[in-house]
């Protein structure tokens, strides 16, 4: 409109390296988090693979953030506009910390409390690898039922699994 | 904060009445709050996935749960393969779509055309390898109320991992069906000329918006269930 012909021109080389810059970005950290990915496959170390994790949740925000400012344009707008939309957006922060420590919370007083609970994560099923399908899943419905079979005649009544 | 302190002259002016606040069209922002209803959506679900999964002491090991790749020979696996494609195909759409964004800005109709359809293709390939999976889990005995993994210390699991599984993925995809759809009225409002006679391209910078949610949604996706 009150753009010069050489301004427009100009705007849309910035857009387009701008597209160029964020798809880049993306790919990148996407093949970093795969990389990361496949270095924890044979990981046996709980720490290094906490600080692993924590670090692609990093990525994903970081993705995130550009495929927002960039590819939804948000970075562009009025900046009450942004507000509006981030600002509410910060309950994620609360909704996030809480909900996953109670959780937390949840498993604890149970392996506390629920003896029944503590002892279903210690017995271990056996898993046929070469059958597939539904037959499968069928060696694993028993061997669920022995289990419980065998808890019943030490303990009358099995709490509740969950 | 220099800026926010005092209502600055062109603050006043813009809140004066006459123009847009927002400087932004009205289905717009309304797209932009619809997206953040459908954020707190699919945050809920995930939320409560990340809740239940830390109430659990054991859980299914997903690079054991998702190694299957179309065409496979059998007993070859390969975790994170197969997914990392489906993530790339909905990455390099989403460009397309900002390509026919940026085309529609400058009224490129030939340019709009072109993206679009690049990105419906992406859309309906991205449909098509869930679907390639969700036939293969079922297929292995996963469902809803059916779990066939174990937990990765080889305890007996519950049915919560692959009732989220599908429910999340089955969600985001549904996203991914109706962005498809949206985008193929898009196109043909676009090839009938609709946004010429309009003098402008507005309508392909909503379904923009909402296509690249949907990408947004699925880096949440793919990380949490396929990495973490």
């Amino acid at each position: 409109m009150s753009h010069s012909h050489t301004d427009q021109e100009a705007h849309n080389a910035e857009a387009m390296s701008e597209i160029k810059k964020v798809t880049i970005i993306l790919s990148v950290f996407t093949i970093i988090e795969l990389i990361l990915g496949f270095w924890m496959i044979s990981m046996t170390s709980m720490a290094l693979k906490l600080a692993i994790k924590g670090t692609i949740v990093i990525l994903m925000m970081a993705k995130a953030f550009y495929i927002v400012a960039y590819f939804m344009h948000l970075k562009h707008e009025v900046k009450n506009l942004i507000m509006t939309i981030v600002v509410p957006l910060m309950l994620f922060v609360w909704f996030i910390g809480a909900f996953l420590w109670d959780g937390n919370s949840f498993r604890n007083l149970r392996n506390d409390y629920n003896p029944y609970f503590k002892e279903q994560a210690t017995i271990k099923v056996e898993k046929k690898e070469e059958e597939h399908g539904a037959a499968k899943h069928e060696v694993i419905e028993t061997k669920h039922e022995t289990v419980e079979t065998k808890k019943e005649t030490t303990k009358p009544e099995p709490a509740p699994y969950y | 904060m220099s800026t926010t302190t005092t209502a600055s002259p062109n603050e006043a002016k813009l809140w004066g009445g006459g123009k847009s606040p927002f400087n932004s069209e009205y289905g717009k922002v309304m797209m932009w709050y619809f997206l953040m209803s459908d954020a707190f959506t699919f945050g809920a679900f995930l939320i409560s996935y990340g809740t239940v999964r830390f109430s659990t002491n054991g859980w299914p090991n997903s690079n054991e749960v998702f190694r299957s790749f179309p065409f496979a020979p059998e007993g070859v696996h390969a975790p994170l393969v197969f997914v990392s494609i489906m993530t790339f195909i909905l990455i390099i759409s989403s460009v397309t779509m900002v390509l026919a964004v940026h085309a529609g800005k400058n009224m490129d109709k030939q340019g709009v055309v072109r993206n679009m359809i690049l990105t419906i293709i992406g859309g309906l390939a991205f449909l098509s390898c869930q679907a390639w999976e969700w036939n293969h889990l079922h297929s292995e005995g996963a469902w809803w109320g059916m779990n066939p993994f174990l937990n990765a210390d080889g305890t007996a699991s519950s049915t919560n991992f692959t009732n989220f599984f599908f429910t999340i993925t089955g969600f985001h995809g549904f996203h991914v069906f109706s962005g498809v759809v949206i985008n193929i009225i898009m196109l043909i409002m676009t090839l009938m000329n609709k946004f010429e006679q309009r003098g402008h391209y507005l309508m392909i910078e909503k379904a923009g918006l909402y296509w690249h949610f949907v990408d947004l949604v699925w880096v949440f996706v793919f990380t949490i269930f396929y990495l973490l």
